[in-house]
């Protein structure tokens, strides 16, 4: 299973139906398989053992994907907003790579498709075991890793998760992640497989974001949570009649933002997806009418699923275990471990980091409802251990963020010399508001206990979040230091 | 046959291309208009003759399963000739749509 045979079945399948940009100019699958084809050429020719993707999303993107796959190389997409430091760093791990970007290291990326369209295409793709894609994870606790995905891992959360030819001609997509986020790696070959025209936005702006909807006629979207907020806090003509579809992931949404969210456009189905680099994107889905039914319901059980991952996707088992590697019953929290074709578990350098039965350790921690509703509670490395107890924030920054003056929180632990770490948090107000922190401290009393209070709140215009959405809880820890 | 899981199968009597989603840990015989299905990787692959009552074709994109043994494949390009196991036809697999989460 290749990834160059989904780009053969779209070409049989619909192969003059625009697939990649805008209507006018963009590109059909007959069109992207011979720019592949060229492009592979290319790599080929330059004895490169990698095509590294360092711009923008763009055409040139799904481009370098299927070229990097018909030379028999991997992908490897890099964010193009690294320092000069980071990013020599990672070139150096692949000295011989076909280069993509803006900077003059290799090709621009228009160089790259004008030079893949005069190449000889090549006829059929290199038979290697080289990994299809690379990509180096955030590391916002730590250096890159490089997490290695095969073909048979994308190819198989694509058969998975995606119905070929599915999709009417009028449905596009609009792609406002960037290319080094699996979901701008997975969404170019589910909407190619699906025969989904994918527009993309080469950087996010919440007025941009709307007017594309609007001139694209836009039926299905993909945002991190970050992005929604700011969205709805730009407080512009918020209307978007041709969205069906909004799939949200990436970190965790804010309860009030995905409420007003589905108040605010009551004709979208909204899709909350969890998953990582290493398990090729999806693996629990949130569907549309789960949204509504929890937001309908007055069952607490019910309503709380909509601050849930959902339920996972065919070909996915989870397992969440205690500290001993025990599974434990529903309702209880531990580590979220995951198995099925998609997961990859592999990293460059490293190895597989599966277990004997074939388990990824996601390194999230989560329960799962007598339902089956996934509920992630963050990471185990952020867990806050205070006096013997285990803190997940997630669970203290949930409350913060029901407060009507808090638009964002983070909560982290705090080196203490009596409890081993205290409970210390960043909020953001809302705009025009500023809430007495005391104040902000009962609130939380009263809904968990003293333990799980914060001991010091302090306020700032914003928390640290890379590009991405995620949240960089050492810049709090760092920032709360400072300030102490 | 015991095919694995991923393993591309080719017709020997049309251009019919599947990949193989399930198979049960068993010897089954997977024909394409009554010839059985080859291994896309074996050199030695052969050809055949097309059985006239075996006609009914195959779409490309469907996944088509036995409903008795746990046989799943994908079509990945589509031909002229019934896919079957042991002689018996298998069928389109109605799809459960996901909603699209990337």
């Amino acid at each position: 299973m290749h990834l160059t045979m989904l780009l053969d079945m779209a070409v049989d399948g619909f192969g003059d139906r625009i697939v990649v940009g805008r209507r006018t100019d963009g590109l059909t699958p007959r069109q992207l398989q011979t720019s592949a084809r060229g492009g592979a050429r290319l790599a080929l020719d330059a004895g490169a053992d990698a095509v590294v993707y360092l711009a923008v999303s763009g055409p040139a993107f799904p481009v370098a994907m299927f070229a990097a796959a018909y030379a028999g190389v991997p992908l490897v997409p890099v964010n193009y907003r690294l320092g000069a430091e980071q990013l020599s760093d990672l070139l150096a791990r692949h000295p011989r790579a076909l280069v993509i970007d803006e900077h003059g290291v290799g090709r621009t990326p228009k160089e790259f498709l004008a030079g893949a369209a005069a190449a000889d295409p090549v006829a059929e793709p290199a038979d290697t075991d080289a990994p299809a894609v690379i990509i180096y994870t955030s590391g916002t606790t730590s250096t890159p890793k490089g997490v290695v995905l095969r073909h048979t891992n994308l190819v198989s959360y694509v058969l998975g998760t995606v119905e070929f030819a599915a999709t009417g001609p009028d449905e596009a997509a609009l792609m406002s992640v960037p290319p080094y986020h699996i979901a701008g790696v997975s969404n170019v070959l589910t909407n190619l497989y699906t025969g989904r025209r994918v527009v993309s936005l080469p950087a996010f702006d919440p007025a941009d974001w709307l007017a594309t909807v609007r001139a694209e006629q836009i039926t299905h979207a993909m945002v991190v949570p970050t992005m929604l907020a700011r969205i709805f806090a730009a407080g512009a003509d918020g209307a978007v009649p041709s969205l069906r579809s909004l799939a949200y992931g990436g970190a965790a949404m804010p309860p009030r933002v995905i409420e007003t969210a589905l108040r605010t456009w009551p004709h979208v189905g909204f899709v909350n997806a969890y998953g990582l680099t290493e398990t090729s994107a999806t693996v629990c889905v949130l569907g549309p009418s789960d949204h509504r039914a929890a937001l309908d319901s007055d069952d607490p059980q019910v309503r709380a699923r909509l601050h849930s991952a959902g339920r996972p996707v065919p070909g996915i088992e989870v397992e969440i275990r205690d500290e001993d590697g025990e599974c434990v019953p529903a309702g209880t929290p531990g580590r979220i471990w995951l198995r099925g074709d998609q997961v990859s578990g592999e990293y460059t350098g490293s190895g597989s980091a599966v277990d004997t039965r074939g388990f990824f350790d996601t390194r999230d921690s989560g329960r799962l409802d007598a339902a089956g509703y996934l509920f992630v509670l963050g990471r185990v490395d952020d867990t806050i251990i205070r006096g013997g107890e285990n803190i997940a924030p997630a669970e203290i920054e949930d409350v913060l963020l029901r407060h009507p003056d808090v638009a964002d929180a983070a909560v982290v632990g705090v080196p203490d010399d009596e409890w081993g770490q205290r409970l210390e948090a960043i909020v953001v107000p809302t705009p025009g508001t500023s809430p007495d922190p005391e104040n902000l401290r009962t609130y939380v009393r009263a809904a968990l206990r003293s333990s799980k209070t914060p001991d010091r709140i302090v306020l700032r215009p914003d928390l640290p979040r890379t590009p991405t959405g995620k949240l960089l809880r050492r810049d709090v820890l760092s920032d709360l230091l400072a300030s102490g | 046959m015991k095919a694995g899981i991923g393993q591309t199968l080719t017709s020997a009597v049309d251009a019919t291309t599947v990949v193989v989603v399930r198979w049960p840990d068993a010897d089954l015989e997977l024909t394409c208009g009554g010839a059985a299905m080859l291994d896309a990787k074996d050199p030695t692959a052969g050809s055949g003759t097309p059985d006239p009552a075996q006609s009914a074709g195959s779409l490309l994109g469907k996944r088509y399963v036995d409903e008795a043994g746990g046989v799943e494949v994908l079509c990945t390009k589509a031909g002229t000739g019934t896919l079957a196991v042991g002689g018996t036809p298998l069928v389109i697999k109605t799809a459960q749509p996901l909603p699209a989460s990337d």
